[in-house]
């Protein structure tokens, strides 16, 4: 088994396009559910959210606010699981509950490297 | 008391109380020695008091006594070393040196380091039940074997073994030498370890098995009532172990069956422990860790009303949900897939537990079976037939005849 990397992207910019706070509890029940049933199979590796504030540094060096906002979606958070090959790992992302927004995206990408200070 | 009764009672009590003052006093190199005095003691005690009747006050008689006992020795030692080593000068031991001190607050924090020297990761899980019992809960090596299904020369060799470590390691006591939640890890887990000895073990003695449990619970206590030990997470075991052992009595029925939890006597659970550990729980709610007894404590928390409401049940699976991300065990998966039923539904949850593939345990197909009950009974049955080739125990297999006899109604 290997590590991948789903990465998850939405609006987190627009102001009209916030959740309300009602809406927000569904979309949290729905998304813990979606990480269980990834846990549940023993394939959660670990996640981690994104603040919505950030800075992007450009090779002129010019630093503007953040997310990285060229196109609607931004990078909301991620989480690496363990899956047997790349099928398995789109499998499990496909049912990712932002997906059912309009224009939300998820991304899949391999762990191949990894850079450790653990001993 | 009767007068047959009370010395394996004061063993119990007592023992672990002086083993530990000693071997803080001697150092940890002579645990066997703290062990020997101490039982030592208590054969005197069963000599004297069989002739000349219990004193009045029979523990102030066993400190006192054992006291003696340790002063020999610690003069003989010091004889030793002066004839061993002239050179040494002053190892004449002054007055106060030789003292042992066995006020309430010396015995806890003797107890307390002996726990945490004896929850050492040099030593195996096992061993560490194994020296737990023996000298913390003041166990005989018979009544561990019985516990753990073995037999005493393996106890033996484990202790043997164990307390070799302890002197290999030069484990120093004293809580300033340690990294208390390091230490805690470790202490927590050897007590859920005991605690889960007596819930879930097959041995067929019910009050030897409370016994472990209750014993588990003492030992948890303890941490709690000293402020170096009273975390978060040490709170919310125990209140975890109160909501559990709540249901003790009902779980098992007169001719030693497991009684399934929708089917048990509420009024056999205590109400007593449900409360105690609710009051455990709201203290285990500060610091900003959530550990996984936290977690835990608060599904045994929903376990403990029977209700069947939607918050109930949508709590659950957002516990176990968390619980999982934390440490993936199959049982949680399986309960979790179970919560999601009761939360989300029959269809989503057949979904998930299809994909959880734990063919070779017989709790997964017997949740199968549960899940497909009354959706096509006919696959139910054939899962719990299944489950009854994978079952090792006798309580387990009876449950599973049972779910089978219930089906064909």
């Amino acid at each position: 088994m290997e590590e991948y990397l789903i990465l998850m992207r939405l609006d987190i910019l627009t102001k009209e396009a916030q959740p309300s706070p009602e809406q927000m509890q569904v979309y949290m029940k729905m998304y813990q559910d979606w990480v269980g049933g990834i846990a549940a199979q023993n394939k959660f590796v670990g996640g981690k959210g994104l603040s919505t504030e950030g800075k992007v540094i450009k090779s002129n060096q010019v630093i503007t606010d953040g997310p990285y906002a060229e196109i609607k979606e931004s990078l909301a958070g991620f989480i690496t699981i363990k899956a047997n090959d790349f099928d398995e790992a789109v499998s499990l992302a496909k049912n990712c509950p932002i997906l059912g927004g309009a224009g939300n995206s998820v991304e899949v990408r391999k762990i191949v490297s990894v850079h450790s200070n653990n001993q | 008391m009767k007068e047959d009764e009370l010395i394996p009672h004061l063993f119990r009590t007592e023992y672990r109380k002086i083993v530990s003052v000693l071997a803080k006093r001697f150092g940890f190199e002579q645990l066997e020695t703290a062990e020997d005095i101490t039982s030592e003691t208590f054969l005197t005690a069963t000599q004297t008091w069989g002739l000349q009747g219990i004193p009045k006050n029979p523990t102030a008689w066993l400190y006192y006594v054992a006291k003696n006992k340790a002063k020999n020795f610690l003069q003989h030692t010091a004889v030793f070393i002066n004839k061993v080593s002239p050179e040494i000068n002053n190892t004449d031991l002054r007055h106060d040196e030789l003292e042992i001190d066995l006020s309430p607050q010396n015995i806890n924090d003797s107890q307390l380091q002996m726990m945490i020297a004896i929850c050492h990761p040099s030593i195996s899980s096992e061993a560490q039940i194994a020296l737990s019992l023996r000298i913390l809960c003041g166990f005989g090596v018979e009544e561990i074997a019985d516990a753990f299904l073995t037999n005493k020369e393996i106890i033996n060799k484990r202790l043997f073994r164990a307390k070799e470590k302890l002197r290999e390691e030069k484990i120093k006591i004293g809580l300033d030498f340690v990294d208390i939640d390091k230490c805690l890890d470790t202490v927590l887990r050897t007590i859920y370890l005991l605690f889960n000895e007596g819930y879930y073990s097959i041995s067929q003695d019910k009050t030897m098995r409370k016994d472990l449990c209750l014993e588990a619970i003492r030992l948890c206590m303890m941490l709690v009532e000293n402020e170096v030990t009273n975390k978060p997470q040490v709170n919310a075991l125990l209140a975890l172990m109160c909501f559990h052992i709540s249901r003790f009595d009902a779980r098992v029925s007169e001719n030693g069956e497991l009684v399934l939890y929708e089917e048990q006597d509420i009024n056999l659970w205590n109400p007593d422990f449900i409360s105690k550990g609710g009051y455990f729980l709201t203290r285990s709610a500060s610091g900003n860790q959530l550990s996984k007894y936290h977690l835990e404590a608060g599904i045994a928390y929903w376990n403990t009303q029977k209700a069947d409401s939607k918050e109930k049940w949508e709590s659950i699976l957002q516990l176990y949900n968390q619980l999982l991300q934390l440490e993936y065990s199959p049982i949680a998966a399986l309960n979790r897939t179970f919560a999601l039923a009761k939360a989300n539904g029959k269809k989503t949850a057949l979904a998930e537990a299809e994909k959880l593939k734990l063919n070779d345990n017989h709790f997964y197909y017997v949740l199968l079976a549960e899940l497909y009950t009354d959706i096509d009974n006919n696959r139910a049955a054939e899962n719990l037939q299944k489950a009854l080739l994978l079952a090792k125990t006798v309580p387990d297999r009876q449950a599973i005849q049972k779910r089978l006899d219930n089906l064909a109604k």
